[in-house]
This record gives structure tokens, sequence and C-alpha cells, in this order.
């Protein structure tokens, strides 16, 4: 008796699929309607559509201000390891550093996540963290209800080509575009169900 | 008891129970139109939306033509970063490989992504046979199960429910499953969605094995990716040791750099977002194999044919196989919108429902056979899809299969319809009995027809093809059948 692999590839060369032509890739490789060099643009875009999906966009030139105001109401922040420590400096709360690893129920008990991003998407306003230094693990951004996230100007692509040619896919990959959401009760939408339901974005120049 | 598709009728006579469901007929249109508003929108915001559909289109033939190359590139990519490939044949095969492994790790519940492969195999139901209670945890899939309800949709299953009988469902079932809906819920979909949150949290923290399918298989990285909106794909593919992933052998993709295209692609013209709220990628272990914290320590990755190679050898029916489940098909359909899903017997409704199920299973089921001709051939699917599935191109050619078979010979050839479903349930069998009275009909190269069927065959060249109404059809070939 043939094994299931064995039989699965052999149906496959018994298909017999002609060989196919290269794809047609006549597609944009940016934001549609705007000049990808003209930057100011493009921060505009990826902070609008933020905006439009109900996150919070601060413009600062550095952090510390920026976070403590978006983690206003906080008690407490999950920090990743490799989290510059000036980015709380301003803040008063209870600093939890994820070394060693905090407890799932710790996390799950912490009222919001303090990360870095490794690109961004303005097209989208899509986060990409990739769990390098102070991005943390996923969990860790994934159970406290509020999840702010500083991103370097220089970081956005206008549009996605951009973002997935500089990432390692070897890597965790989470992309983040606006809070958890569903429309899956009568198409109505409704936001926040098991990811961080508010997401904050302090953008740096 | 989990129910299934398995002895449905053919569609014909689902289709004639669900269209005198009034409920369930406003409850389909209210939500199709409001999907279909929105992807019109956001496909309209993209001036290259064509290049993009062309790029997918002929990246999935390139799949489908590198097939063996693409699987054994996966599998190499997956064992080295630290994960286990598995191949299965068919659900049986699969539905024991997911089994034994969720029985090695002692676990009685697990936890599960929403996927329609292992809808189709119906893993659920192999795993309560073997004493595994796998629970649910997209907010629709969760409505379903609960319901003791089947999908009707790929991408929103439980969309022939309204908000007072999804509440109705909560109040009576959450309590036996886990925590209790919260006293006083109303109907506010808020509200569900966070009793949803409540009930299915702690299932999340305690759970140590999930499985999920995935949206994507990236052949030259062994990279998988799972497209989601609530965030309990997240919590599966996170917080448990073990994760097992069931994924059908067409879903990969060539390169990374392919994902430009589809995950461009797929949450515009599934719900009408630029882009879903997660998307979530991972290789094996990650570079650390498992020992950063970082994810399950655990993974494995089951290969799934179930009949795919099966429609990969039929020369018109495989592109069928380059569809990524987006909906936009059964949303645009007009009979999808009085029939809605379960018609279909299938967990692939809708225009896709109509030409992979047969190309999957086979024309010998009278209820497969019969979904070929749940089509006004109105051409609204091969407008909407991104993989740009020539949809009446392959219901024709499986109409021809069908007539062709041997199994039901052909005494005649009528014009498939359903126009009558277009209204009610007298209007469906006056509809269906003038198509009967055009009779034999071999069709001339162009042809109008008055009403509903008028609006193709204006602007179509009808090839002329044998083929009859599937309710002449269903008539026909019943008494064989029994
Ligand atoms: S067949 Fe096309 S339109 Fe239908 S679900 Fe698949 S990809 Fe989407």
């Amino acid at each position: 008796m043939t094994d299931a692999r064995t039989e699965i590839l052999r149906r496959i060369r018994a298909a017999a699929v002609p060989p196919a032509v290269a794809p047609p890739r006549h597609y944009l490789r940016h934001a549609p309607g705007l000049d990808e060099t003209d930057r100011p643009t493009v921060l505009a875009l990826f902070a609008e559509r933020l905006t439009e999906y109900g996150a919070t966009v601060l413009r600062a030139d550095t952090a510390a201000a920026a976070v403590a105001q978006a983690l206003d109401g906080a008690r407490s922040v999950v920090a990743p390891v490799g989290l510059p420590d000036e980015w709380t400096a301003d803040w008063s709360g209870e600093v939890l550093v994820d070394r060693p690893l905090l407890e799932t129920a710790r996390l799950d008990a912490a009222d919001a996540v303090l990360t870095a991003c490794t690109a961004a998407v303005a097209e989208s306003g899509t986060l990409i963290l990739d769990g390098g230094p102070g991005q943390g693990r996923r969990a860790a951004t994934l159970l406290p209800d509020l999840h702010v996230c500083v991103v370097r100007a220089s970081q956005v692509h206008s549009a996605l080509p951009g973002a997935l040619a500089v990432l390692d896919p070897g890597r965790p990959l989470t992309f983040i575009s606006g809070p958890s959401a569903t429309a899956d009760i009568e198409m109505i939408r409704v936001k926040g169900v098991h990811g961080p339901r508010r997401l904050a974005v302090v953008l740096l120049p | 008891m989990t129910r299934s598709f398995l002895g449905w009728p053919a569609f014909p006579e689902a289709a004639e129970r669900e269209v005198g469901n009034r409920q369930l007929r406003e409850n389909v249109r209210r939500a199709t139109h409001t999907i279909r508003g929105k992807r019109a929108v956001l496909a309209a915001e993209r001036p290259d939306w064509e290049a993009l559909r062309d790029a997918a289109a002929g990246i999935k033939d390139q799949v489908l033509a590198n097939l063996e190359s693409h699987l054994l590139q996966v599998e190499e990519k997956v064992t080295a970063a630290g994960g286990t490939v598995h191949w299965a044949r068919d659900a049986a095969e699969a539905n024991r490989i997911v089994t034994d492994l969720v029985r090695a790790t002692g676990e009685r519940e697990i936890v599960k992504v929403k996927s329609m492969l292992t809808e189709e195999i119906g893993l659920d139901a192999a795993l309560e046979a073997a004493g595994i209670n796998a629970r649910e945890t997209d907010l629709a899939a969760t409505i379903v199960q609960l319901g003791d309800d089947l999908p009707s949709h790929v991408v929103v299953p439980a969309l022939h429910r309204n908000r007072t009988e999804i509440r109705d469902i909560f109040v009576r079932e959450m309590g036996r499953h886990g925590r209790p809906a919260p006293e006083g819920l109303t109907d506010e979909p808020a509200e569900l969605a966070e009793a949803a949150r409540l009930h299915l949290r702690e299932k999340f923290l305690g759970a140590k094995v999930a499985v999920s399918g995935a949206n994507f298989l990236v052949a030259e990285t062994g990279t998988l990716v799972v497209v989601e909106s609530e965030g309990n794909g997240r919590m599966c593919l996170t917080l448990a040791d073990t994760l097992i992933s069931v994924v059908g052998i067409e879903k990969t993709v060539p390169s990374w750099q392919d994902l430009e295209v589809f995950l461009q692609l797929l949450a515009r013209n599934a719900t009408g977002e630029r882009m879903a709220p997660y998307t979530s990628t991972w290789t094996g272990l990650g570079p650390s194999k498992g020992a950063d914290g970082d994810g399950p320590q655990t993974f494995h990755l089951v290969l799934v044919d179930n009949g795919r190679t099966r429609a990969l050898a039929d020369p018109t029916g495989r592109q069928a196989l380059r569809c990524i489940r987006c909906g936009a098909c059964m949303n645009i359909c007009p009979v999808y919108e009085r029939t809605g899903g379960h018609a279909y017997g299938s967990v692939y409704p809708g225009p896709i429902g109509a030409i992979l199920n047969p190309l999957l299973k086979g024309l010998d089921d009278p209820q497969t056979a019969s979904l070929p001709y749940a089509s006004t051939l109105c051409g609204a699917c091969n407008e909407v899809c991104p993989v740009r599935i020539r949809f009446t191109d392959v219901l024709l050619d499986l109409r021809a299969q069908v007539a062709d078979g041997g199994k039901h010979p052909v005494e005649r050839a009528a014009l498939g319809a359903v126009g009558g479903v277009m209204e009610h349930q007298a209007a469906w069998k006056a509809a269906v009995k003038s198509i009967g009275l055009v009779g034999p009909l071999l069709l001339p190269r162009k042809i109008r027809l008055p009403g509903p069927l008028g609006g193709w065959t204006d602007s179509r060249t009808v090839p002329a093809i044998p083929r009859e109404s599937f309710r002449t059809w269903w008539k026909r070939t019943e008494g064989d059948a029994k």
C-alpha cells in the first residue's frame, strides 16, 4: 500500500496540468493617487486611515509625552524586552517588563501594552510586528485591552508591496489593521472582540 | 450531536424548502446587499483592480501547474523550521491524523480557528466521536456551533441568522458549554459580541491545543497565513502549546512577495475592508524553534487532498481551485440570495459551491450532480471573483458532463434556469413550469429569453451545449437515484 504522500503526489502528476505562463504584474507597487516620495502625504494618509478605524493617532517629536497621553487611564503597561526606557519616562503607572516571561494571566490582567513595530502601511493603516526588540511576543500584544504602538516615519510604506519586501517571513508576523472587530451579526461592524479593543499609534518623525 | 450535510437533498428540493423561509430570505438579502455595497466601494478605490485580478489568476494558475514542487518545498521548509508535515488523501485520513495528534496530548477540549476545510472534512464530529470537544472561536462559527446549525457562507457562516435569533441561541446554549450569557442580554450586536468575548476568553486562556486552517501557504518559505478580524485566530495561534493546521493542498502561493496580490484583494473583496484587522503569518516554530516563549512549542501541518486532485484533473474545472474563499460570488448571486447557503448541501455554497462540490466529489451523487444547475448563468460571479474563475464556462462544462455521464442519459435539453427562486415558492414553481414548457430545446448560438433570464442572453453568446433546468433534470433522474 502506498503512503498518502506518494499517492497525492502521483495524483498531482496524473492530473497533467500544462505549464502556466508567468503571471502579468501590472498592478501598482505604491498607494494609488499619491507620489510615494512625497513623505508628508504618505504619513498623512497613514494617520487618516488609522483614524478611520477608530485608532488614536498622536504625532510627536519624541515618544515620552505622547506615550503617557496614549496610556492615560491605564494603571499597568506590558513592556516587551528591548523597549527603549525613555518611552515610558513620562508615565507614572506600573511597567511590567516581560522578562522573565509574564504569566498569561498576568498579561490578561494588564491594562495596556506598549510596543515598537517593524514596518507599517499607509494605505491600509497597517502596523506590522515581527517579535524583534521592543515588539514583544505575540501573546503580549494580544491580551491587554489597549495597544500603544510607536512608529517611526521611515517605517511607513505607502502600500503593502513595499512593506512585504522588507519583512523576514521566517519570523512570526502580525499585521494589525485597526482594532479587533467583527461584522458577523447582520454585517454591523462591532469594534473589539478578542484582541485589544483600543489601538493608539504614536508617530515619530 | 454535530449536524452535517451528509445525506442532504439535491438542490431543487433543498432550495424549495429554504425559499419558503421568509426570515431566512430577509436575513440573507440584507447581509449580502450590505457586503456587496462595501465591496464595490473598496474595489473601485483601486485603479489597478483589474490588474490585481489578472495577477491573482495568473499566480494561482502557476500554483496548479507546479503543485508537486510547491508542496515538496513547503514540506522541506516547515520541517526545517521545527514543524511536522502530514499528508491526508481524504477526509477520513485527515480526521484520523488530527484525532491521533490531539489524543497524544491527552487534552479533551481544544479551540479552533474558523476553517472551511475542517468543516468540509467534518473534523468537529470526528473529534467528538473520539471524546474530544472542539470549540469554535470565530463569532459566526460560535453562533453556528452553539445553535447546532450548519454554516451558510464561507466568510460569515451565520449570515442566515439575525440578531434576535443569535441572542436566543446565546442565552440558551452558552451556559451548557462554559460561561453563561450575561443576565439580561439584549440583541444589540455590540452586547452579543461582548458575550462571546467573555464566553471564549476562559477557553483561550486554558487551551493547550489549537486547530487552524490557513488562507495561504507560501511554497518558497513554508509560511502559513491566517487572515481574520476578531483576534480569535491570534488567540489560538499564539496561546496554545500545540498547533495543528489543516490545509488544502491548493492553498499554496509560490513566493512570499506574491502575498502582496492576495492580501490586497482578499479583504476588499470579502468584507469591504482594505485589510482585515489581523493577518498572522508563521513558519514552523520560528527562528527559536519555540524556545522564546512566543507561540506554540509543537506545530503540525496536515496537507489535505480530499478531492482536490480530482478537480485538478478536470481541464475546465481546475480553475475552481484558484478560489481564495472571499465569498464575493455568493454575495452577488441572485440564486444564493433567495435560497441561502444551506440549499447547496455543502460548506461551500453559492457559485463556487455549484462548481467546486461536483469537482471535488464527482457527479455520481444526485446531490452534487444537481449543483451545476443551481445557476441562472447570469455571470455576475465572473465579474466579482478576484481570481477570475469563469463560473459560466465551468457550469456549462459540468452540465455537459452530467448529460454525457451515461447515468442520466440525455433525452432532451432545455435552458437551465432557477428563475422561480427569484420571487417566492409559487413563482418558483410557475417559472420552473414555464421553463418546462419551453420543452426540448437545442440552443442556437444566440437566443433572447423573456423575464429574469433575458439579461444575460442580451449580452452573451450562448455556447450550444446540451442543458436542462435542474428541476427538469431532477424530476427526470430522481427515479434513477432511488
Ligand atoms: S470563487 Fe472567487 S468570488 Fe467565489 S469565494 Fe472563491 S475567490 Fe471569492
